[in-house]
């Protein structure tokens, strides 16, 4: 059975059933109604559920539960220094890290927060708070968010992080330290003659492949892109695809080769090229795209599929692939995308998808 | 001596007391107060900046207040939701 934690503009929806059956999944909980889930994730590491839940009264948090059929509780620790003028508004992204307990959260505006203890309290990073550009950060169309948090396998040291939009950072004594990694990244929404110098880079999704861990692959403001040098520069690998734009990618673990978007129109409209919702995967390193589109609609269906709304599970050919739509739709695979079925219809937007 | 009235969800996190007697100068003061008794609170009513959070009303003997206004002795504060917060 897959249980998938579907976060949502009305709370978390947790959905469970077997992509082998491509029948919908039956509802296990709703969790959290009124609020606004960006994102949750269960720790594989302890079984723990850790969901970011904004309310619209009471501000953004990060909670816990062992059960998601149950109780939650409350983490603390999510702030800005007192006396600054940032605010923390959502949180975007939790990721558990390399050591024991390790966990890192990524918020609106952007910034890095650190957990030793499986989530349950949290410390702000502050050589990234500390960085001397961020009062001249900008925000993308969604804030200025920190989302992306790369982790390197069995080494805590080695951290990527993506901001929307002020491109990739890079550490590799654990976040004491930064630099940017954004050689190649090409922002066509900035003046030419400025490009070489701006940091206003938006980001949109990035991944590392864990069985390559210095290759990363990003979904950028207009292009995808690979790096195989840790993040140090970037490669264009958009030539196929029907569309250079969008949010939400996933990796297949076991194949450092792999990658999977859904494009969408540009900018000015953010929906699925021509009417077809298609998921476009490559297997060798973004040369080539496929199309993967059998059983998703493919005639008049302009769905918004959001960063966070894409989420995998297994490997090969067994890879789980499932993602959300701002219309409520939830989609799934268990065959690495060869073939679709719908999990679930009509739930709220949909913000974030991830296998439990 | 003030009284501070909840409703969920800052009642649970304040052990489930309705009422809550709190001693405070002012409505940050008494907040804080109330942060410090229920730490599980914190963040929820004031933002990390001891600033009142926008959609959460607070009412001192009926008119709402924000922050910085005086607490008398024996006075009643409500925290609410604000009918401006909800998410779409």
């Amino acid at each position: 059975m897959t249980e998938l934690l579907v976060g949502t503009k009305k709370g978390l929806f947790v959905l469970e059933g077997d992509p082998g059956s491509e029948k919908p999944f039956e509802m296990k909980a709703r969790a959290f109604p009124g609020n606004v889930v960006e994102f949750a994730i269960r720790d594989p590491r302890t079984g723990r559920y850790l969901a970011s839940v904004t309310s619209g009264h009471y501000g953004p948090r990060v909670m816990v539960t062992d059960d998601p059929t149950g109780d939650w509780e409350p983490t603390t620790g999510i702030a800005y220094p007192e006396g600054d003028d940032w605010t923390v508004e959502r949180i975007w992204s939790i990721k558990p890290g390399e050591a024991d307990g390790l966990m890192y959260a990524g918020v609106a505006p952007a910034g890095l927060f650190t957990s030793t203890d499986g989530g349950m309290t949290w410390e702000l990073n502050r050589a990234m708070y500390d960085q001397p550009t961020r009062t001249d950060w900008q925000p993308g169309a969604g804030g200025l968010c920190l989302h992306s948090i790369a982790t390197w396998p069995g080494d805590p040291s080695k951290l990527a992080i993506g901001i929307s939009a002020v491109g990739v950072w890079l550490s590799e004594d654990g976040g004491a330290s930064w630099r940017h990694g954004n050689q190649g990244l090409v922002p066509r929404y900035v003046p030419e003659e400025a490009r070489e110098d701006t940091i206003d880079l938006c980001v949109h999704n990035m991944h590392r492949a864990p069985l390559r861990p210095e290759r990363l692959f990003m979904q950028f403001h207009g292009g995808v892109y690979r790096s195989d040098d840790a993040g140090k520069s970037w490669i264009p690998i958009m030539d196929g695809l029907p569309a250079d734009f969008g949010f939400p990618m996933v990796i297949d673990p076991a194949d450092p080769d792999s990658a999977f978007v859904i494009p969408m129109i540009s900018d000015g409209d953010r929906v699925t090229v021509d009417g077809k919702v298609r998921v476009f995967g490559t297997r060798d390193a973004g040369t080539t795209w496929s199309s993967l589109e059998a059983g998703l609609p493919q005639e008049d269906a302009y769905l918004t599929i959001l960063r966070q709304a894409f989420g995998a599970e297994g490997e090969g050919p067994e890879l789980g692939l499932y993602f959300g739509a701002t219309s409520g739709d939830v989609f799934g695979s268990g065959d690495g995308g060869a073939s679709w079925f719908s999990v679930h219809e009509r739930l709220a937007p949909v913000n974030s998808v991830r296998v439990a | 001596m003030a009284t501070v009235k909840l409703r969920a969800p800052l009642k649970d996190l304040a052990g489930g007391n309705r009422e809550v007697a709190i001693d405070g100068g002012s409505v940050g003061e008494v907040l804080k107060e109330l942060e410090r008794q229920h730490p599980r609170i914190v963040g929820w009513v004031l933002d990390e900046h001891g600033r009142v959070r926008p959609h959460v009303n607070v009412f001192v003997d009926g008119e709402r207040v924000r922050e910085d206004a005086a607490v008398a002795q024996g006075a009643t504060i409500h925290v609410l939701p604000s009918i401006s917060g909800g998410n779409g």
